[in-house]
C-alpha cells in the first residue's frame, strides 16, 4: 500500500486545513507541545536521576516513579495530541523529511522501553532496585528521549 | 539608548559570524529548546512540590536540594544559548514584542523566586516535612509555573513576528 497518499488525504482533513489556514492556532499548538515537553522533561530526569543516584534519594526509586507518574502520563498525552495536530497541518512536509522518521523511531523506542521495561524495573520489589541495572536504564531512557528531542528540533532545519 | 547598543552589537564582526553561519544559529537554538527540559523541567518539579501535588513524603528541602544543582547546570546552558540567540540578531528582537514580554514575565519569575528564598523558606524548617506547604509557599509554586508558561509561550511566539 503506498503511503502517500494517506498522508495527503491527513493532510486535507478538517483539523489540518484549519490549522494550516489559522495565523494563530499553529504557533499556538506549538507552544503547548513545547509547554508539555519541559513537564515531561521534569518528570522523566526526575526518574531517571534518581536511578543514577543523582536525585531526590530519600525517596526509593518506586516511590519518585509512582509520584511522576501522572505528571510523565499528563504530558505525554498532551505532547501526542498537539504533536499529531501539528503534523495533519503539513503532513507531507513531515512525510518528505528524514528528520520527522528519526524522530518517530525514536519515540516508539522512547515510549515502549519507558512504559515496558523502565516502569517495571523502577516500580519492582518495591524495596530497592539493583543499582547498576537501575543507572543503564536511565542512560538509555535519557539517550532515547534526547533523540526524540533532537530529532524533533531538526525537523525545522529541513 | 538601548537601542544604541542592540545596534552596536548588531554590527560586531563576531555577531555577523554567527548570522552568517549556516549551522550555528540552529545548533544555539536547538540548545536552547531542549534544555527546557533541564531547567524548566525540573524547576516545574520543585513548583509542583511545593503545590503539594508530587512527591508529598519528600521533605521540600530535599527536593529543593536534590534539584538544585541541575538546574542551574540548565539556567546556564540556557542564560548562555539564549544570550548567543539575541547576540546574533539583536534588532530582531529589539523589534518584536513577545521578546520584551518574555524578558518582563522572567524578571517576574525571577522576583518571585527571590521572594520565596527570602521570606518563607527562611522558615522552611517549621513545615519542611508537610505534605502541604504553608499558603505563601503554595502561592509561590502557582505563580512560578504560571509566570515560567509565559516565558515559554512568549519565547515560540517570538518566532512570529506580527506586532512591529
Amino acid at each position: 500500500m503506498e503511503l502517500l497518499p494517506v498522508i495527503e488525504w491527513l493532510e486535507h482533513t478538517g483539523a489540518g486545513t484549519a490549522i494550516r489556514d489559522s495565523t494563530w492556532l499553529f504557533p499556538c499548538i506549538e507552544a503547548g507541545h513545547l509547554l508539555a515537553l519541559a513537564l515531561m522533561g521534569g518528570s522523566v530526569l526526575l526518574v531517571d536521576l534518581r536511578m543514577l543516584g543523582l536525585g531526590v534519594t530519600r525517596l526509593p526509586v518506586a516511590q519518585v516513579c509512582r509520584d511522576a507518574r501522572p505528571w510523565l502520563i499528563g504530558s505525554f498525552v498532551v505532547l501526542v495530541v498537539t504533536g499529531v495536530l501539528l503534523f495533519l497541518s503539513e503532513a507531507t512536509k513531515c512525510y518528505l523529511n528524514p528528520a520527522f522518521w528519526i524522530k518517530m523511531a525514536f519515540l516508539i523506542a522512547g515510549t515502549v522501553f519507558t512504559f515496558a521495561v523502565r516502569q517495571r524495573v523502577a516500580l519492582a520489589g518495591g524495596a530497592e532496585v539493583d543499582p547498576a541495572m537501575a543507572r543503564r536504564v536511565a542512560v538509555i531512557s535519557v539517550v532515547l528521549w534526547s533523540g526524540v528531542g533532537i530529532a524533533g528540533r531538526a525537523i525545522a532545519f529541513y | 539608548m538601548l537601542l544604541r547598543l542592540f545596534e552596536a552589537v548588531q554590527a560586531m564582526p563576531a555577531s555577523l559570524a554567527i548570522r552568517e553561519s549556516r549551522y550555528l544559529y540552529p545548533v544555539i537554538e536547538s540548545v536552547h529548546v531542549l534544555s527546557l527540559c533541564l531547567f524548566l523541567g525540573l524547576v516545574t518539579m520543585m513548583d509542583l512540590r511545593l503545590v503539594s501535588a508530587t512527591m508529598r513524603s519528600a521533605p521540600v528541602t530535599e527536593v529543593q536540594q536534590r534539584l538544585f544543582p541541575w538546574q542551574m547546570l540548565g539556567l546556564a546552558v540556557m542564560a548562555v544559548s539564549g544570550v548567543l540567540l539575541v547576540f546574533t540578531e539583536p534588532l530582531r528582537f529589539y523589534g518584536n514584542i513577545f521578546f520584551w514580554m518574555k524578558m518582563t514575565l522572567l524578571v517576574l519569575a525571577g522576583l518571585n523566586m527571590v521572594v520565596f528564598h527570602t521570606g518563607v523558606y527562611q522558615r522552611v524548617a517549621d513545615w519542611d516535612a508537610h505534605p502541604v506547604p504553608p499558603t505563601s509557599a503554595r502561592i509561590a509554586g502557582g505563580l512560578s509555573l504560571v509566570l515560567f508558561a509565559g516565558v515559554v509561550i512568549c519565547g515560540r511566539l517570538i518566532a512570529y513576528n506580527w506586532y512591529k
